[in-house]
Formats: structure tokens, C-alpha cells, sequence
């Protein structure tokens, strides 16, 4: 997939600079196909970048960019640059299962990720591009009446915050999942929370609709500029050192998720955060199969059924510091076992690839929207492994809080000093450690 | 990954339990106590590199191991029981 989207972006860049942006609708790709689809533009501008920016938002994830589309969109802060040391969508971003939901308990993190399931609805619209936002829903199984009452516990605060959610029977989940395990000797299928309006989104069509959307708002994205070190006065940062010279900005946005604290110690900074890895897999393509997203609730295993027919699944973390983007035996091992407790069906079908991602995972498995110790420095970190359904939120809330300085009212609790002041947003009350998040 | 315990020998990491970091606990009579703690307890060096850390051989001998791993590559550099 990376490959792939490494010969995509190879292949925008050969461009000319200047672009006019084409709107996408029935008649353009009607007309483009009768032309041999030759006459397609780029989406986005491969930018150079200039001396000096009102803001500079370090990382081009799917964070980074939506930042930058929401400045220019609804602050209208046009003097902006996203600065990418690789390619767009090169990291988490690229790597995700793409499942989108806001089925969260606390009332710190609820409102914030109902917001962004808002923002998913109509994101398409919005950036007038094809996110293939698929709301199939989401369905967490339960094992225990146990686990029945902390669903339902869940369920009744995803409602409180405009949410939506559902207790279902075993009966109604026989109807979705026919072929589940329901009578397990050990972990019997009792029911599940339902949320229909989650699903799964296009990761790569997140990355390049946000890149598009910024663009054409006179955003510049600047690809291979890796951020260096920083310039300061004082107390406040200035500018930017980068692979492709020092850059000026009134504001640096940090949004550069797994290497959050690698950048923050290029000013002597220490976070609540460490770097850990989770891997994901895809099997070959099979008939349609799974029409939701599915998760276990005895163990780590979650699926969906990609529109290619694959099937994307994934689990636990492998639970130890790790920069390396690559993952170890037992988890696999782990993941296949929930997968087979869950749905044997599955059991002889291939995986074709399996990958891991840099996580930014936080003391207290909640992120980060906020200033940093140092005027100018603002941080968007800590997402953990669930940051891609954040993305229209974060973006939006970041923007908010580099405009106007205020914390947007969804995102008001995620402070960097909460760790400091006992604020904590700890979703699965493990404490401060970050493999039981 | 498989990590060499002093005790058992090269075994496989299924075997241990991570325990993070190898900060040391603060004096809990020094004056400035809370921030110690709290930087201790949840401020991270979190290089890319070379980490201190410590790992518990649960399905093995049960010690406490203090492991320089490169967080890099995996690459296990020196292993120590923890104690010592
Ligand atoms: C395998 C996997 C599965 C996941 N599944 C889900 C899921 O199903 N649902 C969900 O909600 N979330 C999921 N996540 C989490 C989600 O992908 C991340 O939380 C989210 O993508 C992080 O935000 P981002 O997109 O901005 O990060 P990234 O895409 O990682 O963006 C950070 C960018 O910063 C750049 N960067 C780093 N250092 C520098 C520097 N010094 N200078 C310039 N640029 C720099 C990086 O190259 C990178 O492109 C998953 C993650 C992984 C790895
Ligand atoms: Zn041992």
C-alpha cells in the first residue's frame, strides 16, 4: 500500500506548480473517462517552501493536514505551511484500519470524538472528495453480564452526548454475525453494543482530501522537510530548522504523532508520551463476509471487510517502547487467537501482508490539545492506536486553538498539564501505563 | 525478539512481562517531592535508541531484568538483573 501511494505521490509531483483545482463531480469523471482519463491534475500543490509562514504545522497526517485545511477554512489563516519529512499519509495516517466511531465513556474524550463522527458525516461534501466514509457500524461483543453492564454503562453515555448506541441481544447479533462462535466454552457471545453510525473511512483518501482542500486554500505542503530543530527567543519559538532550510512562523503547530517526543526533545522537552508499535493485518480478498466492524470482547481482535474484499483486522499493542514500525510474533500469535475464539470461519483464510505503525501513546491513553511551556509551541499529541477516527476533530480543534488561542470547548480537557494537576482522561482506569491502554 | 535472562538463558519474549522505563523511584522525603514523582511517573525520555528497561521473566525464573534495547531495531545490547 505504502508503495503504492510512494508511486501515486511520485507521480503528482512531476506536475506543474500551478494548479487550478477541479471540482469532482458525474460530469468531470464522465468527461475525463470519454478523454482516455488523461487530462486528470494533480490534487495538490507540492509546495517549496518560503522563508516564513504565519503558522508552520509540523507533520502531514491526517492531523497536520486537517489542521491546516481549518485554518484556512474557518479562521481563514491562508499563510500556512505543512511541513512532512516524508511523503503525506506516510505515517499513521497511511498504516490505520480505518475504523471510525465515537463510542467512548468519559465525558472528557465523548463530545470530542461525537464531533468528529459529525464532522465524518459530512466530510465528503466538505472536501468534495471521495473518503468512502462507510457508516456499516461498529459492534462490540460482549462475553459476561459483567461486560453486559459496562456496555450498557458505555452506551448510555455515548447517548447522553448525542451519540448514538444500542444494546443487542444475542439473537440480534446471530443476525449480523450468523457465523460467530456464540456458544464458546469460554467466552459465550452474550450481546453487543451497536453503533450503527461508525464504520470505516478511506485512509489514503483522508490524507489526499485534506491535502487538496488546504491546497487549493493556499496552504503550502511541503513534502521531504524534515523539522530539525527550532529557533528561539527566549521563552518563544521563532522558527523552524529544516531539511530544506529555517523557516519563520508566527506559530508551530507540532502534529507529528509517534516521533512527538523526538521533536519535543529537540527543545529540551520531556512528554507523557512513549512510542510504541501496533501491528495490522489484510487477508486475501473473499466474498462479502463481515458487514460491520467487529470487536471481541474477551481479547485484542477487531475485523472489518475492506471494499477489495480483504479483511483487515488487528489487536493489543505489542506493548513495549518502539520506533521500529515493526512488530513481533506473539501479538500475531494473540490476534489469531482472538480472531479464531470469535469467528472461526475465518480460519483458513491467508493473510496476504501485516504491518506496524509508531503510536504516540499517552500516560493516560487520552491525547493531547495544547500549548506547550513555550510561547508559540503547540502540541497535538497522545493518540494512541485511535487517532485516524479523531482526525476531522483534531484538525478542527487544533485550528481552533492556533487561531484564537482558546481551547475548542470538545477538546477543553485534553491538557498536557492534566498528568501534573490529577486531571487524567483514563478511559480504562490502567494508570499510568501505556501497554494497558 | 528474544531477550537473554542471566538466570535462564536466551528465551522468547512471550515469556516476559514489560515494565517500562527504568526511571528510579524518587525520594518521597525530598522537598520537592509531588514533581519528582510526577515527572517520574509519567514524563518519558522515550528515545530512539538505546532505552533502560525493565522486564519481568514471569514465565521463567520471576526476576526483575534491567535490559538496554535499542528501540530502534529491537536489538537486545545488555541485560542485567535488575537488583544489581
Ligand atoms: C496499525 C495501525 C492501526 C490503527 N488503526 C486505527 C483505527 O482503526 N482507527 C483509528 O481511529 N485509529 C487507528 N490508528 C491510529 C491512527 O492511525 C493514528 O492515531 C493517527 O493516524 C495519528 O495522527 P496522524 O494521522 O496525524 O499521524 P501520522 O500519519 O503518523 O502523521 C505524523 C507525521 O509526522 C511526520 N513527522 C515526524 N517527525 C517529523 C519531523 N521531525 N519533521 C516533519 N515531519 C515529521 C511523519 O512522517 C508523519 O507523516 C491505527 C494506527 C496504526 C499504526
Ligand atoms: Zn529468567
Amino acid at each position: 500500500m505504502l508503495v503504492r501511494t510512494y508511486q501515486y505521490m511520485l507521480r503528482l509531483t512531476s506536475w506543474s506548480p500551478v494548479l487550478r483545482l477541479m471540482r469532482y463531480s458525474f460530469l468531470t469523471l464522465g468527461r475525463a473517462a470519454l478523454r482516455g482519463h488523461r487530462d486528470w491534475q494533480p490534487a495538490w500543490r507540492d509546495a517549496e517552501p518560503r522563508p516564513s509562514y504565519d503558522i508552520v504545522v509540523v507533520g502531514g497526517g491526517g492531523h497536520g493536514l486537517a489542521t491546516a485545511y481549518y485554518l484556512a477554512k474557518k479562521h481563514g489563516l491562508r499563510n500556512v505551511a505543512v511541513l512532512e519529512k516524508g511523503w503525506i499519509g506516510s505515517g499513521n495516517a497511511g498504516r490505520n484500519t480505518t475504523i471510525i466511531r465515537s463510542n467512548y465513556l468519559l465525558p472528557g474524550n465523548e463530545p470530542f470524538y461525537e464531533w468528529s463522527m459529525k464532522l465524518w458525516e459530512g466530510l465528503e461534501q466538505e472536501l468534495n472528495y471521495n473518503a468512502m466514509v462507510s457508516q456499516r457500524g461498529v459492534l462490540n461483543v460482549f462475553h459476561s453480564d459483567a461486560q453486559r453492564d459496562a456496555f450498557a454503562r458505555r452506551g448510555n453515555a455515548m447517548r447522553l452526548a448525542g451519540a448514538d448506541a444500542e444494546l443487542i441481544d444475542t439473537d440480534a447479533v446471530r443476525r449480523i454475525l450468523p457465523f460467530a462462535d456464540f456458544d464458546n466454552a469460554r467466552f459465550p457471545i452474550k450481546g453487543g453494543l451497536l453503533q450503527r453510525r461508525g464504520g470505516t473511512a478511506r485512509h489514503d483518501a483522508v490524507v489526499w482530501g485534506y491535502a487538496r482542500g488546504a491546497s487549493d486554500l493556499g496552504v503550502d505542503i511541503v513534502q521531504n522537510c524534515e523539522v530539525t530543530g527550532f529557533l528561539r527567543e527566549g521563552d518563544r519559538v521563532i522558527a523552524v530548522e529544516t531539511t530544506r532550510g529555517t523557516i519563520h512562523a508566527g506559530k508551530v503547530g507540532l502534529a507529528v504523532a509517534g516521533s512527538s517526543s523526538r521533536v519535543a526533545k529537540l527543545l529540551g522537552l520531556r512528554l507523557p508520551i512513549e512510542s510504541h508499535l501496533i501491528q495490522a493485518f489484510v487477508s486475501e480478498a473473499v466474498k462479502p463476509l463481515i458487514p460491520c466492524v467487529v470487536t471481541f470482547g474477551a481479547g485484542h481482535f477487531y475485523i472489518s471487510q475492506s471494499d477489495k474484499g480483504g479483511l483487515v483486522f488487528g489487536g493489543d499493542i505489542d506493548g513495549y517502547n518502539s520506533y521500529a514500525q515493526r512488530g513481533n510474533l506473539p501479538v500475531v500469535e494473540d490476534v489469531c487467537e482472538g480472531g479464531m475464539a470469535l469467528m472461526p470461519i475465518i480460519g483458513r483464510v491467508r493473510i496476504l501482508r501485516n504491518w506496524a505503525g509508531l503510536l504516540d501513546m499517552s500516560m493516560d491513553g487520552s491525547p493531547i490539545i495544547d500549548r506547550t511551556p513555550l510561547d508559540g509551541l503547540y502540541l497535538n499529541s497522545g493518540w494512541c492506536y485511535g487517532g485516524f477516527k479523531a482526525t476531522p476533530a483534531s484538525g478542527w480543534c487544533f485550528a481552533h486553538l492556533l487561531a484564537r488561542d482558546e481551547h475548542h470547548e470538545v477538546a477543553s480537557d485534553y491538557r498536557l498539564d492534566r498528568f501534573e494537576t490529577g486531571h487524567l482522561i483514563d478511559e480504562k482506569g490502567q494508570g499510568a501505563q501505556p501497554n494497558l491502554h | 525478539m528474544r531477550i537473554r535472562c542471566p538466570y535462564c538463558g536466551e528465551r522468547d519474549l512471550s515469556e516476559y512481562i514489560y515494565h517500562g522505563d527504568m526511571a528510579a523511584r524518587p525520594d518521597p522525603a525530598a522537598p520537592d517531592a509531588q514533581r519528582r514523582f510526577y515527572e517520574a511517573v509519567y514524563l518519558r525520555d522515550n528515545p530512539a535508541g538505546p532505552h533502560e528497561e525493565l522486564w519481568y521473566h514471569a514465565n521463567g525464573c520471576r526476576g526483575w531484568l534491567r535490559v538496554r534495547r535499542d528501540t530502534r531495531t529491537h536489538e537486545i545490547l545488555d541485560t542485567a538483573f535488575a537488583g544489581s
